[in-house]
């Protein structure tokens, strides 16, 4: 195995050549929000802009699932300029997920619960508005339920269904703000091919989709 | 053996094409080139077409007529250029099928040739003055629109007579890397907007050790405001192939693709044509000009997602998956479409090669500035005189383009309804340009003497892009503006990244209440952090440059903004939430019934002096009155704020008033 050392907050790491600056930081205990990110992908989602680190050398702060390690780069992920970009886009994501925690099946079990703390980013959004949609909750399957309205666009589930699994019953619907997921023509998840594997259950990283 | 056949065949195909070529001169004998691109059509050229038709069939005078693109002028369209023996080539404007028909027998059957309706003739003579002296044409540099509204589109034969594909038979027999340095000669920039060296992007594709490559043409140009590569596409589509094939051959790639939005079907028809006519002469397909090198094109339709013109995006929905943006590294030029390396060059970078190698990089190197070289095409728009497509070198100030070459800010007119008086016009102030479309910036009267190029357009905070000009007067009201173009941005989204999708929807709202006079103070910097942040953190260009128009807005007219939230005045009087309309009493006249009459809303009543005034919850703000209220009275002003609004007369049937 071919490997390179680089620094990150100044701790020295050793990791594999080719992997990304995302999972180096995690392998290591080191705490990168990201709720998009999967290792295996060969091409980064890069949706969910929380990732964000600061390499020296680069101007601005690039997102750590699509930079790949190099030998003695030196990460910090914890600069003025990018927490900045990570909390607002932390507020931005929870302007658009409703503040349920005690009713909500992913209470404890939570990426946005996660980051929050780890990160001491409050859950409720400082000076914005929500602007929560009310989309009808799919509760047609046998298994499991899908509540559009929790979710957080991350595309895990539509990555498994899709890539790992090959069903291809998930993916997403419309555009824009209005984007959600769902089933081909936005149909019941009950009228849908869906095998039931529950891998996109397992996955989903807030109470989008949850066991019956 | 090689280079001599492929002079060969092309020589075997100009002297073909030279014979059914009229030319402009007339020496052919009589011909009428009417423009009917989608900007001629739109203003009915094909009814002046048939018109022309007509009459020379009546009169039977023998004479060709020509369907082409568009010059440019498409304020005074539909056009035509006359071309008769024994008179300079003449070109006509504003034209109606009346008109073609009188032209028609007044210049063939009276040797008078209508010179009121004539813009000038297209060669120097010692009869007419010529085109080239108006302000227009003597500042423009025409190079990438050459040819365009001078050649049948639809017949490529036109494009080889003017010296179309000459490029390519040099090109032909240079080496790969010879192209690439050519280009890097002519420091040619990538149009399309975001200004990345051509020859950087070409040399970094034909250095990819991957197998097959793919060249892309980028034609799916969805700005409001911006239709410059439209008329290429429509008035000179062998251009863009011939530079297809040139950067295929650079590079190595042997299939390229054309991705073309579906809204400009014109342009997909002449485009289909086009590659259909270049395929029978041996232009596309194995084998080029009997040459080893093989190319061939397919266009694409795009479905309507402005996103699609992002070039991960274009990738994704040409491999005909859902059109979002993938971050980038990896560029397409190492990993693009179908995992395979891919050039992607806009419309006019491509349409630029053929000339490069046909006059020399050193044509292009001497126009323009450091930098910069080359020209620039600009696509006029919105309260400017001139409307329609310029081409200047680069280095021409704003100024110029706007005001020598665009005429300046029209005046409003107002038409009297009293017979004999003269209409009354009301001259407008320059106040701001918009350069760049929705990602753009708009510019105040301050920057006009900014040089265009990409870089000092790029330090004023706009971007110079494909190169939509709006132009706004005093009545455009800069919050109104940077919310139009962010509405538009804002549903243009994709939804896949959280800044793009939630934060421009947090933007919208704020600007939306700032317009309808319920914004607060503290909105103006919650913006601007959500602008800021937006710009960095957004996957693609188009959440990148989102929040342009927002930030140049304040910059540049932060006071604007001060005044909708602090006085809830909108100082344009175009925020339609906070203002009214209002009848002077000591203009209005009692008997004219005129405003009465225009208001959908029925908004309007007769006080009890039998004056008119406005309800002001009926009325729908659309201004039919004030155009209707003749000038001689002049009556209805609007009024911002609206607690400025005089109390309202009782009716004169103030009994029956609900």
């Amino acid at each position: 195995m071919e490997t390179v050392s680089l620094t990150i907050n100044g701790k020295k790491i050793v990791t594999e050549k080719g992997k990304r600056v995302l999972w180096a930081a995690l392998e290591n205990g080191i705490f990168i929000p990201h709720l998009c990110a999967i290792e295996e992908n060969p091409l980064p989602f890069g949706s969910c802009r929380l990732c964000f680190v600061e390499i020296e050398g680069k101007k601005e702060p690039v997102a750590s699932c699509t930079e790949e390690v190099t030998d003695g780069m030196i990460v910090d992920t914890r600069t003025e300029s990018v927490l900045r970009l990570v909390r607002m886009a932390f507020k931005l994501i929870m302007s658009r997920h409703p503040i349920i925690c005690r009713e909500c099946p992913a209470n404890k079990k939570c990426a946005l619960q996660d980051i929050s703390r780890e990160m001491g980013f409050k859950l409720k959004p400082k000076r914005l508005p929500q602007i929560l949609p009310d989309l009808p909750v799919d509760d047609s399957h046998s298994l499991f339920t899908y509540n559009p309205n929790l979710c957080v666009l991350c595309g895990l589930c539509v990555y498994i269904c899709n890539e790992i699994v090959k069903e291809a019953i998930l993916d997403f619907n419309f555009r824009g703000f209005i984007t959600k997921v769902g089933t081909f023509k936005n149909r019941p998840l009950a009228e849908s091919k869906c095998n039931s594997c529950l891998k996109c259950v397992e996955a989903c990283p807030v109470g989008a989709l949850s066991r019956k | 053996m090689m280079e001599r056949t492929v002079s060969e065949r092309f020589e075997e195909l100009k002297k073909n094409a030279l014979k059914d070529f009229p030319g402009m001169d007339g020496k052919k004998g009589a011909t009428i080139y009417v423009g009917t691109a989608t900007c001629g059509r739109s203003a009915g050229s094909l009814e002046v077409l048939s018109s022309f038709e007509g009459i020379l069939k009546t009169l039977n005078i023998e004479a060709r007529i020509i369907k082409v693109g568009c010059h440019g002028h498409c304020y005074a369209e539909p056009m035509a250029v006359v071309s008769k023996p024994g008179w300079p080539p003449i070109m006509y404007g504003y034209l109606t099928p009346n008109r073609a028909q009188i032209l028609i027998k007044r210049f063939f059957n009276e040797e008078d040739p209508a010179l009121e309706w004539a813009l000038g003739a297209m060669e120097e003579n010692d009869m007419i003055p010529t085109v080239y002296e108006t302000p227009r044409w003597s500042r423009e540099r025409r190079w990438l629109l050459k040819n365009c509204g001078c050649i049948d589109p639809e017949d490529i034969n036109h494009y080889i007579a003017v010296g179309g594909y000459e490029g390519l038979t040099y090109a032909l027999k240079m080496e790969h890397g010879e192209i690439i340095e050519e280009i890097k000669k002519a420091g040619l920039r990538g149009l399309g907007g975001a200004g990345f060296e051509t020859w950087k992007k070409w040399d970094i594709c034909r250095d990819t050790p991957e197998f097959p490559k793919y060249l892309i043409c980028n034609a799916d140009e969805g700005d409001p405001g911006a239709f410059m590569d439209r008329t290429i596409l429509e008035s000179d589509p062998h251009s863009i192939i011939e530079g297809m094939i040139i950067a295929g051959y650079a590079i190595g790639a042997e299939s390229g693709y054309i991705y073309v939005r579906k809204e400009y079907p014109q342009a997909v028809s002449v485009l289909t044509t086009a590659v259909c006519q270049a395929r029978e002469l041996g232009l596309l397909g194995k084998n080029i000009l009997n040459s080893k090198i093989s190319f061939d094109i397919k266009i694409n339709q795009g479905a309507g997602a402005f996103v699609c013109g992002e070039e991960t995006a274009l990738i994704a929905s040409i491999e005909g998956k859902r059109g979002v943006p993938k971050p980038r590294p990896p560029y397409p030029a190492n990993i693009g479409l179908w995992g395979k390396p891919t050039l992607i060059n806009n419309v006019k970078t491509l349409a630029s090669i053929p000339k490069i190698l046909a006059y020399g990089a050193g044509k292009v190197s001497s126009l323009g500035m450091e930098g910069c070289m080359g020209t620039a095409v600009f696509a006029l728009a919105g309260k400017i005189k001139n409307a329609g497509l310029v081409e200047i070198p680069f280095g021409t100030t704003l100024r110029e383009i706007i005001f020598d070459i665009g005429g300046g800010v029209p005046p409003t007119i107002k038409v009297s309804n009293v017979a004999g008086e003269l209409p009354k016009t009301i001259k407008r102030q320059f106040k701001a340009v918009q350069i760049g479309g929705p990602s753009g910036g708009c510019l105040p009267e301050s920057l006009l003497d900014t040089p265009v190029c990409f870089d000092t357009i790029a330090d004023t905070g706009a971007i110079m892009g494909s190169g939509g000009m709006v132009v706004m007067d005093e009545d455009n009201c800069a919050v109104e503006t940077a919310r139009y173009f962010l509405e538009f941005t804002q549903k243009e989204s994709c939804g896949k990244c959280t800044f793009c999708r939630i934060g421009t929807k947090h933007m919208l709202n704020i600007l939306t209440d700032i317009t309808r006079g319920a914004g607060i103070m503290d909105d103006l910097d919650l913006l601007e952090e959500l602008a800021e942040t937006i710009k960095q953190g957004s996957l693609c260009n188009l959440g990148k440059t989102a929040p342009n128009p927002v930030l140049t807005t304040l910059r540049y007219f932060r006071e604007e903004y001060e005044i909708h939230i602090l006085d809830k005045r909108c100082p344009s009087l175009e925020c339609k939430d906070i203002i009214a309309y209002y009848i002077l009493p000591e203009k209005c006249q009692r008997a004219c019934d005129a405003c009465v009459g225009s208001c959908p809303t029925e908004a309007i009543y007769t006080r009890r002096d039998r004056l008119k005034a406005i309800d002001q919850e009926k009325c729908a703000k659309c201004a039919n009155c004030m155009d209707a209220c003749p000038i001689q009275y002049d009556a209805i002003i609007k009024i911002s704020p609206i607690s400025q609004l005089p109390e309202s007369e009782p009716r004169d049937d103030d009994g029956q008033k609900k």
